[in-house]
């Protein structure tokens, strides 16, 4: 099961770094968001997969699956869903600002801003 | 006091809450504000007199015992840093009132400015490795809103970039510590530290240990990965600018130290060759730079890579000496930075450009500006009886016992040429012929002068002071080469 995943978390990645080397701006911000679901499926893949009840006690059950990277994704799902918004909401201010989201035409030159 | 060492995050968490409701009262914020930094730099040196009489202290968050919960760990060489944030906070708060403008100022800068210090104080002293990574976003959130607020075009454009890379870099660091985590079933930094040296570090944890550098070295800007910060620093407005180029870097590299001192001291011969080679580089390119630009915001921030450098060399050659080196340099280099931003925004203010092809003769009105810059350059550089001196001694020293020759001597041939790069800004814009500048007489110099002032002040007290200061160096110094005094600490066993 590990392998599979980790499969899987290994084309997120790729796919993410493609988008992210790409020259709009929206395909790297969808990026982004990629390589954030490979981080977090890594971290639960990374604290095991083993068999087990949901980590609630009264389950009453033998085994329960490792709470602690669930809380770890957790707290790092919402960051993301923090920066994302945030990223998201300047690329519109960059687009109305700036007129393009052509990451090549984002340059600058002294005094030719 | 036992929650003493939480003052310095919870005194400007507790402010930033109160000034979102005083947004559109901009003399309440200004007061509250400056009056919260006051005390979060009372409380500050308060910690450091209490772990120099005490030793290391440690609070276990809800009095769940070490492992299990978070445990926060103040230790000297992060006490100091705390203080050193603490006191560069304030008087980048003092010139912002000055500087910044009502109108970034009626939204929320002082708020975020906050959050900011918040994050850079959690992070210095936080004993979690994922607690680091959730206020190095708290840190991250709010240097967002600083480098955009305001919305002018080169703002809008370099944020972009400089929050692509710190997403990046934020995905890199939970996917390492996936991996750590994976491997030693912890997250308490102690706790992490004593399964690592039970193990005896094999190839895996070396691997993982060089992730960790990739993800301090992003944040921190050293050699490969330095790209995005000579852009990104130049778009924010001048008080902002001193803060990040006088924190947020260090904090990278302040995560290199206690990373590569307390989890991965095991395979020096590896890891810690990989950081001398890499940080002699990005001494390299930093004065590359630092010498090429005729723009004076330019030349500044490059000579923030130099710094990281020379930090890490001291870092990677892992002598009690050149840590306390690296530890010395860290803080000066902190407090001089922002001197050198605060004192190049005045520049700017008055002429109205970055360009030093446009700037002259600024001595014969500004004579004081033109002494205080004079000095904290003479610092930067590290001429004996100032603050930069003695830390590159040290780390210049340690780099010889630690056989690394090459090393140690391109640091001290740097320090030549940062002493150009700096003096370049002296001699052609503060000696030759005045010219007149259209905002001379709008800009208010005398009271923008007090922040670089003190902080100038605090650095030539650093150097002239050493005998004073350097008990506490050394005290933290021991702890960072000797890892067992920390966990013993935590884990109190």
């Amino acid at each position: 099961m590990e392998i599979l995943m980790s499969v899987l978390i290994g084309i997120l990645f790729m796919t993410a770094t493609y988008l992210m080397l790409s020259k709009s701006l929206l395909r790297i911000i969808i990026g982004t968001g990629l390589l954030s679901h490979g981080a977090h499926l890594l971290l639960i893949t990374m604290g095991g997969l083993k068999r087990g009840d949901p980590p609630l006690l009264g389950e009453h059950a033998k085994n329960y699956v490792d709470p602690i990277p669930q809380a770890l994704i957790l707290t790092a799902i919402v960051i993301s869903f923090g920066v994302t918004a945030f990223f998201l909401v300047l690329a519109y201010r960059a687009y109305q600002e700036l007129g393009t989201d052509n990451m090549d035409r984002l340059r600058g030159k002294e005094g030719n801003d | 006091m036992t929650n003493l060492l939480m003052l310095p995050i919870l005194i400007p968490l507790a402010t930033a809450i109160l000034l979102i409701f005083l947004a559109k009262n901009v003399p309440a914020q200004r007061w509250v504000s400056g009056i919260s930094a006051a005390f979060t730099a009372a409380a500050a040196f308060l910690l450091v007199q209490k772990v120099h009489n005490d030793g290391i202290q440690t609070i276990n968050l809800g009095s769940w015992e070490a492992p299990y919960g978070i445990t926060l760990v103040s230790d000297m060489a992060s006490a100091l840093l705390v203080l050193t944030t603490s006191l560069i906070s304030l008087a980048c708060l003092i010139y912002s009132f000055k500087s910044i403008g009502i109108d970034r100022e009626k939204f929320y800068y002082y708020p975020v400015f906050q959050f900011l210090i918040v994050g850079v104080n959690g992070a210095f002293t936080t004993g979690d490795i994922f607690n680091l990574f959730v206020f190095f976003e708290v840190m991250l959130m709010a240097s967002y809103v600083l480098i955009v607020l305001g919305g002018t075009k080169i703002q809008l454009r370099e944020s972009i970039k400089y929050i692509l890379v710190n997403v990046i870099s934020s995905a890199l660091f939970v996917i390492a510590v996936g991996y750590l985590y994976s491997i030693v079933g912890s997250l308490n930094m102690a706790d992490i530290s004593v399964k690592i040296a039970a193990s005896g570090q094999p190839g895996i944890l070396t691997v993982v240990a060089v992730l960790f550098l990739i993800v301090f070295g992003l944040k921190g800007a050293i050699f490969p990965l330095y790209f995005w910060l000579p852009g990104s620093y130049y778009a924010p407005p001048i008080p902002v600018m001193a803060v990040f180029g006088a924190l947020l870097t260090k904090v990278g590299v302040y995560s290199i130290m206690r990373t590569y001192t307390l989890f991965f001291y095991h395979d020096q011969g590896y890891t810690h060759e990989i950081l001398s080679t890499l940080a002699v580089l990005t001494i390299i390119l930093g004065v590359i730079g630092a010498v090429a630009y005729w723009d004076v915001k330019k030349i500044i921030i490059y000579n923030i890579v130099v710094a990281v450098g020379v930090i890490v060399f001291g870092i990677a050659a892992m002598t009690p000496d050149s840590l306390a080196g690296s530890l010395f340099y860290i803080i000066h280099d902190m407090i001089i930075k922002a001197a050198l931003f605060l004192l190049a925004g005045i520049i700017i203010t008055i002429t109205g450009t970055s360009n030093l092809r446009h700037i002259s003769g600024l001595i014969k009105r500004y004579p004081g500006l033109a002494w205080t810059y004079f000095i904290a350059a003479l610092a930067l550089a590290g001429i004996p009886p100032l603050s930069g001196f003695i830390g590159k001694l040290l780390i210049v020293q340690g780099g010889f016992e630690a056989g690394r020759y090459w090393g140690a001597g391109i640091v001290l041939l740097s320090s030549l040429l940062v002493l150009f790069s700096v003096m370049k800004i002296f001699i052609n814009g503060f000696w030759g012929n005045p010219r007149s500048y259209k905002n001379e007489d709008k800009a208010p110099v005398r009271t923008l002068l007090i922040a670089p002032v003190m902080l100038t002040a605090l650095s030539v007290f650093m150097g002239v002071g050493t005998e004073v200061i350097y008990p506490y160096i050394s005290q933290a110094a021991e702890t960072l080469s000797d890892p067992n005094l920390y966990i013993n600490a935590v884990l109190k066993e």
